[in-house]
């Protein structure tokens, strides 16, 4: 088993390789948290606000004396949850609901394809807004209107896969065995429509947690004491020249998470491709 | 049911096409019989219907475009035809199954070829992992696949074409199928490779006992393995007799220009091919279709319709001057 693997991460591109080393960083330091900082991500010291970067505090203070590195290393634990669940959750339905648009056809294609047009027609910004007058503003709130919203591109790039897999020789070798259709759509066609999916989720992902920073910048997304990294930005930006490492620092936490994860993506991309290729 | 009573029975098919307001027949009154462990020889050009007949026995024609307007097929006794999808279910895979041209799509990329013959006996059998891995490596071993066990957890891509074709066949015979449907299933591969999966499916039919359709555009693959031969023009079985029949004396001219067109080692080395195209499907006249390109043709193969009818004992011909053709022989 472990030459297998060993043989696998030979084939991995650069790309692939560095992009997944510093997310696995990433990911590790957000768990690790607690134990890479002695500050509390709330607790408030008034006597030390907006110190610039030192030893005791690496990247400094904010306006009420919060240690600005713990807030980050926090921040990557809500800005990871936010950015995974945004993606994941519609990548799933999106998935399945383009996956039997494009096997089954039919009314049921027709049907999905129409609402996958309100959807994509619909403005997000005022779906949010309306959904923040309803519940107020939140997580919960830009979860809802993404997950409403955001399945559309998973289900047209599973659909127009699946139209191009339904017609190959394999699904119908695996109809002409008798095998039932849920089998032949989920066992045989499925896991060859997947890729160009996971290939988009790491852009998306990126994309998403650039969207609620965004959102939480504009006062739209998390709440103020959260350490959310868009949030940060906005309270960082009425200090940013006495004090730039209050918006600067977090704004570095979102680069870096977003390269890493185009280059798990791109990487990805390569991989994939090249395994579909070396098959013709 | 006694033993002599056919295995499959297609009687009167007609499956057509219809786009725009364009209907394209692509099977025309098709009539044959086949007895358990025989092997009938389809052949003819692209287009002229094998394939269309093959997946409609087991109802892979989709509709719309395609409508079966007339016919029946009868197998075992059971009528074929108007089955819904979980009847058809019962059908394929376990009673026929089938195995196609290109193995090298055949088989789904992402799954171990192993896993993929073992599916069928999972499915339909209901047989554990274990026991149906037994079960594929065995079946491995009788289509002539080396070291199977071994072999068992590889992908599609690290096989060759060779390879994967027996492998499509040991998927097809799994569940011990009665009839095989084979659409073509040599035209992918090297002469040499053709020439042993030919022999690993005589062999298999003669070890189950399973009838086969064989589907081909090649004669020489078609002396090889049929009992008899239906000779297939523009959707319509033009000739249909025993191999011997056919190929001693055939009685239809498409049936003379297609051996005319087997590339031979001896004597008078010049291919002659048939003159001209098949036909457009959606514009047939009123006569013999192969009238334009045939050499025997006069003007009333243009306007009498060609019905396959007895010419000899066993021996059935759409043309309608059979004579024309024994005395240009003889």
């Amino acid at each position: 088993m472990t030459a297998a693997v060993r043989a696998e991460l030979a084939r991995w591109p650069a790309s692939l390789k560095v992009g997944s080393a510093s997310f696995a960083l990433i990911v590790l330091t957000g768990l690790f948290a607690p134990w890479l900082t002695a500050y509390d991500p709330y607790t408030q010291d008034l006597a030390n606000f907006l110190q610039p970067p030192s030893w005791q505090h690496p990247f400094g203070t904010d306006q009420v004396g919060r240690d600005v590195f713990t807030r980050v290393l926090y921040g990557i634990r809500i800005d990871l949850q936010i950015g995974f669940l945004t993606t994941y959750v519609p990548m799933s339905y999106g998935l399945l609901l383009g996956a039997l648009a494009g096997y089954l056809g039919g009314w049921f294609d027709t049907v999905l394809m129409r609402l996958l047009d309100v959807a994509v027609a619909f403005p997000f910004l005022v779906l949010i807004i309306v959904i923040i007058a309803i519940l107020g503003p939140g997580v919960h709130t830009i979860y809802i209107a993404v997950f409403i919203l955001a399945w559309t591109m998973y289900a047209r790039l599973a659909r127009s896969e699946m139209l191009v897999e339904r017609g190959k020789d394999y699904v119908l070798a695996a109809r002409t065995l008798g095998y039932p259709t849920s089998r032949v759509i989920f066992r045989h066609a499925m896991p060859n429509v997947i890729n160009s999916s996971i290939v988009f989720s790491m852009a998306d992902f990126v994309l998403n947690i650039l969207l609620v920073s965004g959102l939480s910048f504009l006062g739209l997304g998390v709440e103020a004491p959260l350490p959310e990294w868009g949030a940060m930005i906005a309270e960082g930006r009425d200090f940013i020249f006495d004090a730039w490492w209050i918006a600067t620092l977090p704004g570095l936490a979102i680069v870096l998470t977003g390269v890493s994860l185009s280059l798990i993506g791109d990487g990805l991309a390569h991989r994939l491709g090249q395994r579909q290729r070396s098959f013709l | 049911m006694t033993t002599t009573a056919p295995l499959l029975n297609v009687a009167g098919l007609c499956i057509e096409f219809r786009t725009g307001d364009a209907v394209v027949r692509a099977n025309a009154d098709v009539s044959f019989t086949l007895t358990a462990g025989r092997t009938l020889g389809v052949v003819g050009e692209s287009g002229s219907g094998k394939s269309v007949l093959c997946r409609s026995l087991l109802g892979l024609i989709p509709s719309p475009p395609g409508f079966v307007t007339a016919g029946s097929v009868r197998f075992e006794g059971g009528e074929l035809l108007g089955l819904d999808e979980a009847g058809l279910r019962r059908v394929r895979g376990t009673a026929i199954a089938m195995i196609f041209q290109n193995p090298m799509s055949g088989l789904n990329p992402v799954w171990p070829v192993g896993d993929q013959i073992s599916e069928g006996l999972r499915v339909h059998r209901g047989l554990a992992s274990r026991d149906a891995r037994a079960r594929a490596v065995a079946l491995m071993q009788q289509v002539g696949i080396p070291s199977p066990e071994k072999r068992y957890d590889e992908y599609p891509h690290q096989w060759s074409g060779g390879m994967l074709q027996r492998a499509m066949i040991a998927m097809a015979m799994a569940c011990e199928p009665r009839l095989l449907l084979a659409d073509e299933p040599t035209t992918a591969l090297d002469a040499t490779i053709q020439d042993q999966i030919l022999a690993l499916l005589v062999e298999l039919q003669e070890r189950t006992g399973m009838a086969m359709i064989l589907v081909s555009h090649d004669m020489a693959v078609i002396a090889e393995t049929s009992d008899e031969v239906a000779v297939m023009y523009a959707g319509r079985i033009v000739e249909l007799a025993s191999t011997a029949a056919v190929f001693r004396a055939p009685r239809h001219p498409y049936t003379l220009g297609l051996l005319g067109s087997i590339p031979r080692n001896t004597g008078d080395t010049r291919l002659r091919p048939i003159p001209g195209q098949p036909p457009n499907l959606v514009e047939l006249g009123p006569g013999c279709s192969f009238a334009d390109r045939c050499v025997f043709t006069s003007a009333e193969c243009r306007v009498t319709p060609a019905a396959l009818r007895p010419v000899g004992p066993a021996h059935l011909s759409a043309c309608l001057f059979p004579e024309r053709m024994t005395a240009a022989s003889a």
